[in-house]
């Protein structure tokens, strides 16, 4: 039977737990919720928004009431529980209901804190803490032109900005010496303040309210100095105190709020709390982001999966007051012991503090230009040292500078702080189900759902990934239709959990056909004969005929047989022996490749071995996804264009690099000059020899996808042409997919990439190595095959020819 | 008509093996759970050499076009569409019997 589950708050902490909840465990529990507002969850950081009448409920509205209907939830809206029982385990709500639970979760936030001052209570007073303070105020604002917000807190700023855009007249008063002291130093406040009075707000510092006036209803404020000003409608918007008198009255433990453990239970068990009424270590949270972390851990631990504990939450604040970015973070009042570094720009509004204790940053403030906020957020949770410090954090930022940050934050960099979602997260979202709005990827990844600080950033990943990034987070793309990992996933498990075999590979991470099929096991083959040279034998069943049988299957079943020719340079001796072999076994076809080699066509099976003993040459590897050929020009020997030695390269690379396999088949070539002649343009690997050097160029393809080398780099010497070309062949085959040509595989990963992994030196010493390891463990596979009987005859021979004889 | 075609030792596991009846040529599979299958060893696409494909539980991938065959009743599977005949074999004392 499903477990009861009680929340009492139909808000954004509340409700947030349940959603995760639900992730964990659709079937565990049956849950009500109970809300005094008469709507869905809605998000209250967007009120001032409502409050500008721009916007309408349905816009900030979380949850649709088909959501809760959807998951099965029973909502009570505009319905208050008045009392818990904790022995019986139920709770009574004003309209007399009365309902049982197994758990129970209090998210009563909190309520506006009123002063007890005279007239508190006249008409045309008002608190802006719910949709329906927003509805009374655009009332009175149809009527009324004055308008008087006490409190210099965000909150009342917000208030203060909506009345302005509502067409009245606005007094923010403030007890303190600026405004918005929680979150700014005096010098940010100051910028806000004089930001604020350009716009049109009247800003009264020290001033504390002694009575609110008026006959009837409110027509002004006194204030202690003696002074007073004149209004027709009063916010008040001094601070909020958790709500908490139904958990007291309940006889569950209160300080300022609700007590709760690092699991978020109260002193009662089978009881929670969570959110703005919640005193987690002394504190009470009012930020969106540290409420969902609770929500998180509560809602694990609820479903039976305790995991990591709620630890508190180091507090960031990012926000857009009137139209002007700040943030600050950590500890950012200069004070005894701190230092701190500052950049003061008063033409362009911007402001940037960065306090440093003991060599180590503590905290931080900006003004103006927020965009290093999550990057100062993470070095302050992390105590970097002051030398992390990019010195661009106080460098003049061009205005259209900006358009660059969404493709210069590194995927873990966190986009929406409220929700915690990466950018990471978010492109992977835009690329996997072609999310094409702002409003798509709030919907896949909560990214912007909360305060919609992030907007503008989703927005410009949202551009950046519909332009040339879109690749990087392409859709997954599984092996075959036998998992649902890809290749990247497929590597790591195989390094991670050391898979030997292919056979164990797919057995271990659970292929759905217990054996593969023809597109998996070659390719996974492939990886593991890369992961692990020398060490992993290749398994003769998951090869493609051709790789089994060293030879090339055509379309009547016979086979063809290339062997080696280095550089396309051969003798009449080699000529000689190859006409004898073709005669030999009647050959009925001998041709001339494009790779400038001798093709032998029409082979059988069994004959194989026999040939290549008696060719007694190495395999071309002509049927294999390795190096096949490396052709060539005739160079500066015989040619009188020629500048450098193509075909002594050629061959110089030919031997280097056979037997290599790789992700694709490899062809390369070698010209000695800029005519060309060995086709260099159009090879995976193509050299150009040119005064002084070689010109090597990568990615070119002359067959279905015709495509034209990108030139990689020019060098002086053989050597370097060796090293390079090793490099190169090492990354692509440490990095490209299974049966990715290179033409395909540069594009994907792009050029410049495969420049920056080469060019550094260490990286590309590192993959010389891995490759020269691979070479050293391969042998001639023809030469192998003519000295094992037993796989002479396991692989090429059939069992010979039976007359239908019955045996019955 | 029941035929002796060979023994079980003739055919490593996953790897088939064309045996010549006659004039029947037939391709023989041991699979990874030492079921023996026989089939017309013809595809019947381009005419493949099936006993060279990959095998995998009890299906065969022809070498030339890569389509897949079900070994225990000769069907080409979708999206191509076709049909090999098949023959019954059995195993007895290490000996393979097809019945022609």
């Amino acid at each position: 039977m499903k477990r009861k589950l009680v929340l009492i708050g139909n808000g954004m902490a509340g409700v947030r737990c349940i959603e995760e909840i639900l992730k964990l465990d659709r079937e565990a529990f049956e849950i009500t919720i109970f809300g005094s507002e008469p709507h869905p969850n809605y998000n209250r950081i967007l009120l001032s928004k409502v409050l500008q009448g721009d916007t309408r409920l349905d816009d900030i509205t979380l949850n649709s009431w088909e959501w809760y209907e959807r998951n099965g939830i029973r909502l009570f809206a505009g319905e208050t529980v008045t009392e818990v029982d904790i022995k019986r385990r139920l709770v009574r709500t004003d309209r007399g209901r009365v309902v049982e639970y197994d758990e129970l979760i209090f998210a009563t936030g909190s309520n506006p804190f009123i002063l007890p001052v005279p007239g508190a209570d006249l008409p045309g007073v008002t608190a802006f803490r719910d949709i329906q303070d927003c509805e009374r105020m655009i009332e009175y604002a149809k009527t009324y032109k004055k308008a008087a917000v006490i409190g210099g807190g965000l909150l009342g700023l917000e208030a203060a900005r909506g009345l302005l855009h509502l067409g009245m007249d606005v007094d923010v008063i403030h007890i303190f010496d600026y405004l918005m002291e929680r979150q700014l130093d005096p010098t940010a406040s100051k910028l806000l303040q004089r930001e604020l009075e350009k716009q049109g707000m009247n800003v009264l510092l020290r001033k504390e309210t002694a009575e609110l006036f008026g006959n009837g209803r409110v027509e002004g404020v006194r204030f202690k100095d003696g002074t007073s000003i004149a209004a027709d409608l009063v916010v008040m918007a001094v601070g909020i105190r958790p709500n908490v008198d139904l958990a007291r009255r309940s006889g569950i433990e209160v300080n300022r709020g609700i007590v709760v453990n690092d699991y978020l239970e109260t002193s009662v068990p089978h009881i929670y709390a969570v959110g703005e009424c919640a005193e987690h270590r002394g504190v009470v949270y009012g930020l969106v982001a540290p409420l969902y972390e609770q929500g998180k851990v509560l809602a694990e631990a609820i479903c039976g999966r305790k995991g990591k504990p709620y630890e508190g939450s180091v507090v960031a604040t990012q926000l857009k007051v009137s139209g002007v970015d700040v943030f600050s973070a950590g500890e950012f009042m200069d004070g005894e012991g701190t230092e701190s570094i500052k950049l003061y720009d008063e033409a362009r509004s911007v402001y940037k503090k960065v306090v440093v204790r003991q060599g180590k940053i503590v905290g931080a403030v900006l003004f103006g230009d927020t965009s290093e906020g999550r990057k100062l957020f993470d070095m302050i949770q992390r105590g970097d040292s002051v030398e992390a410090l990019s010195l661009s954090l106080f460098a003049p930022t061009a205005s259209g500078g900006k358009g660059s940050l969404a493709a210069a934050m590194a995927d873990a960099d966190v986009v929406c702080g409220c929700n915690g979602v990466t950018k990471g997260a978010i492109c992977q979202a835009i690329a996997e189900h072609g999310l094409k709005t702002v409003a798509e990827v709030r919907d896949y990844t909560n990214a912007s759902r909360s305060c919609g600080g992030c907007k503008g950033l989703v927005a410009e990943l949202l551009e950046h990934m519909l332009g040339e990034e879109a690749n990087r987070y392409a859709v997954k793309e599984t092996i075959c239709g036998c998992t649902d990992l890809s290749r990247e996933e497929v590597i790591a498990a195989i390094k991670e959990k050391r898979l030997m075999t292919v056979k164990e590979v797919m057995s271990v991470l659970g292929w759905k056909n217990e054996e593969g099929c023809s597109k998996c096991r070659p390719a996974l083959n492939y990886y593991l004969g890369m992961l692990y040279p020398g060490e992993y034998d290749e398994e003769a069943e998951s090869l493609f005929v051709n790789e089994r049988l060293h030879a090339n299957i055509q379309a009547d079943g016979t086979y063809s047989v290339v062997p080696r020719i280095y550089g396309g340079v051969t003798t009449a001796e080699q000529l000689r022996n190859i006409a004898d072999v073709a005669e030999k076994y009647n050959v009925p076809m001998i041709k001339i490749t494009g790779g400038q080699r001798i093709d032998l066509l029409g082979v059988k099976k069994e004959d194989l071995p026999r040939i290549w003993a008696d060719l007694g040459m190495p395999s071309g590897y002509a049927y294999a996804k390795a190096l096949r050929t490396v052709k060539t020009c005739v160079g500066k020997q015989f040619c009188r264009f020629g500048t450098q030695d193509s075909t002594g390269l050629g061959i110089r690379m030919e031997q280097t690099f056979e037997r290599l396999k790789t992700p694709h088949k490899v062809k390369m070539a070698v010209s000695a000059c800029p005519r060309n002649c060995a086709e260099s343009g159009i090879k995976d690997v193509g050299i150009v020899g040119v005064e002084g050097g070689w010109e090597i160029y990568v990615g070119g393809n002359g067959g279905t996808h015709l495509r034209a080398a990108d030139l990689l780099c020019t060098v002086k010497t053989e050597d370097e042409v060796i090293e390079m070309t090793g490099a190169f062949l090492q990354y692509y085959r440490e990095s490209a997919h299974y049966l990715e040509r290179t033409s395909k595989w540069v594009e994907r990963v792009g050029l410049e990439h495969i420049r920056e992994v080469l060019f550094d030196v260490e990286t590309r010493r590192a993959l010389l190595e891995r490759l020269y390891k691979a070479l050293s463990a391969t042998k001639d596979p023809w030469r192998d095959i003519v000295e094992n009987e037993a796989l002479q005859q396991t692989l090429f021979r059939d069992i010979g020819d039976k007359e239908p004889v019955p045996v019955e | 008509m029941k035929v002796k075609v060979g023994t079980l030792e003739q055919l490593p596991k996953r790897l088939g093996k064309c045996v010549r009846v006659g004039n029947r040529e037939l391709a023989l599979f041991r699979t990874g759970d030492d079921q023996v299958f026989a089939v017309e060893n013809r595809c019947p696409h381009r005419g493949g050499d099936l006993s060279q494909g990959i095998v995998s539980g009890e299906f065969v991938f022809c070498p030339l076009h890569d389509w897949k065959i079900c070994l225990k009743d000769g069907r080409v599977q979708a999206p191509d569409e076709g049909c090999v005949k098949t023959y019954r074999a059995a195993v007895k004392d290490g000996l393979v019997y097809v019945e022609l």
